[in-house]
């Protein structure tokens, strides 16, 4: 049966939940052979195994975490070389898009990116992608080489399917360009001790209506009610109220979650673009005529400083 | 001598229009009114500041596209580059990234660089990773997605806010570097810059004048395909209320209908 490669996206070995994702969906297409790079494989593997890993293929060395991106081209082309994988999977972050691209460049192949969805098909892995701000829904397929293809987070479920999930050594020579750019120092993000923001099941999110930073913390509020992570909208992020990581929307982040909570967010096309194909969608506005309410499931038209504590008092009240 | 700063752009259908696709899955063009893709902006914008610190800098601003994408060039020659490239063929009709990294490189070797700036995405394909292929095929580093970049002295430093952490990079010139919409505003054009722009050089090339084959590029060229486009359905109308005084209450009991309390 075909291999199918999927870069492990962790961080010291913990595994972050997409990269389970894409291996329930490499189980679609073949044998799925993980790839870890840097350190913490033996910790990775075993959890990797029961997702599903035949093999874990590992390579340690600094130079994935002093350089940017290059020396994890290097490491997954080797990965390819020696596997003739039938695809390729990686997460679709801003780092995991760049992977990817050079990677099929280099094997020859076509890239397809934010995916949502991948199946097997008679040419070959079929993607679901969305398009033009969620208005559409978008098939397509690689035509040429090994396809590469980028998986957004939630696009599919964790699943058990254990599996040997050997480590095994990938050897890696760095080519020219490996060291090309130096990452100087790296500053890590502080924990708020909220769900990722992509991998969320609830986002609550806050607009230009929530009106100062201090005001966020009625929407945490709701968010840590709910377990729910916390997302802001552009007009909040430029005006400095909330950090630009927490930004849904074309420019930020794109969320897909069970449940999406917009308050205060009036649903420019720049916001709807990062959180239209959410499953449920409940807005709260004081504008009746916001477009937000177009595409929410329920909504409030009222002040949210009323409608959110009133709400998180409840949850509260019924969770006990 | 002279910092060659050359900014990649894109010339998309208006995000606030109604996009769509054309009868073979190419994105229609036609259907809604095209502009320098907003992102750009801040490339062009951070190019321009690079280039007001160094001594002597020269600005090309590049672009591949139909005959409408001079628009986007002479928004940005209106903002201060100082001439431009247009590559402009009716081979490269359905081009994919690959094959638009292709062109791009080939047209910035033909202007000569020190420094290439993008955009981080396009407004249209969002794919976000043009950048990347760039520097693979010009074989210079990538230092990408930055909020803050500087050049000084031969050397690219910024800042590169990721999920996990922000790292600061560095790399040394002939580089590539792609500009968040994190990275500063982009500069409203001046009267005079406008006026200004309509007498800049603009450079026409096709594919031949980049020594392209036509086979590399164009839908048929693409080693991607579209097979299906589907519009996604209207939502269906949901419940909207008016806060009474009991909202948040009436919010909790749809949440609870919805088993998310």
């Amino acid at each position: 049966m075909a291999e199918v490669l999927v870069y492990v996206d962790h961080v010291d070995g913990a595994v972050r939940k997409p990269t389970l994702e894409l291996l329930t969906l490499a189980r679609r297409l073949g044998e799925p052979v993980a790839v870890h790079l840097g350190p913490g494989a033996e910790t990775a593997a075993p959890v990797l195994a029961e997702h599903g890993a035949t093999r874990v293929l590992a390579a340690d060395a600094p130079e994935f975490a002093d350089y940017l991106v290059v020396p994890k081209v290097d490491a997954l082309e080797a990965a390819a070389q020696a596997v003739q994988p039938a695809a390729v999977l990686v997460p679709s972050s801003g780092e995991g898009k760049e992977i990817a691209a050079r990677l099929a460049l280099r094997l020859g192949s076509g890239v397809i990116t934010d995916a949502v969805d991948v199946e097997a098909g008679e040419q070959g892995p079929v993607a679901t992608q969305s398009a033009f701000a969620a208005a559409f829904t978008t098939k397509s397929r690689i035509t040429r080489g090994t396809p590469v293809i980028t998986v957004k987070p939630n696009s599919a479920p964790v699943e058990t399917a254990p599996a040997a999930g050997a480590v095994e050594a990938l050897e890696v020579t760095f080519g020219d360009l490996a060291r090309g750019t130096k990452v100087v120092s790296r500053t890590p993000r502080e924990s708020t001790g909220r769900p990722e923001l992509t991998e969320a099941a609830i986002v609550v999110s806050g607009g230009r209506g929530v009106g100062g930073a201090e005001n966020f913390a009625v929407v945490e509020a709701l968010a840590d009610s709910l377990g729910a992570a916390v997302g802001a909208s552009r007009a909040a992020v430029d005006a400095g109220w909330y950090p630009h990581s927490n930004q849904v929307g074309q420019t930020g982040k794109s969320v897909s979650p069970q449940l999406y909570i917009a308050n205060g967010i009036s649903g420019a096309i720049q916001h709807r673009a990062g959180m239209q194909t959410s499953k449920t969608i409940v807005a709260v506005n004081k504008d009746p005529e916001a477009p937000i309410f177009d595409l929410a499931d329920y909504g409030v038209v009222g002040d949210l400083f009323q409608v959110v504590p009133q709400l998180t008092e409840e949850v509260k009240a019924r969770k006990g | 001598m002279s910092l060659r700063i050359v900014v990649a752009v894109k010339y998309v259908p208006d995000a606030t229009g109604d996009r769509r696709f054309a009868a073979d899955l190419t994105t229609d063009r036609d259907a809604v009114d095209g502009l320098l893709s907003e992102l750009d902006e801040y490339a062009v914008e951070q190019a321009l500041q690079i280039a007001e610190a160094a001594d002597d800098a020269e600005i090309t601003v590049v672009t591949v596209g139909p005959e409408d994408a001079k628009d986007a060039l002479r928004k940005a020659l209106s903002m201060g580059a100082h001439k431009a490239v247009h590559v402009e063929d009716d081979a490269l009709h359905g081009t994919d990234v690959i094959g638009t990294s292709l062109v791009l490189a080939k047209a910035v070797e033909h202007t000569g660089f020190d420094l290439v700036v993008t955009g981080m995405a396009s407004t249209d394909g969002t794919m976000g990773v043009l950048p990347a292929l760039l520097a693979e095929r010009l074989g210079v580093p990538q230092v990408t997605l930055l909020s803050q970049v500087s050049v000084e002295d031969g050397t690219v430093t910024g800042r590169r806010d990721g999920d996990a952490a922000s790292e600061q990079l560095q790399a040394s010139l002939p580089a590539l570097v792609s500009v968040t919409d994190q990275s500063g505003e982009a500069r409203y054009p001046s009267f005079k810059g406008i006026m200004a722009a309509k007498k800049k050089p603009v450079e026409s090339l096709d594919l031949s004048d980049l020594g392209i084959d036509a086979s590399e590029v164009g839908l048929g060229g693409a080693w991607s395909a579209v097979d299906e486009a589907t519009a996604r359905p209207a939502r269906t109308a949901g419940t909207i209320v008016k806060d009474e005084g009991e909202g948040g209450k009436q919010l909790a009991e749809f949440l609870a209908s919805q088993k998310f309390i």
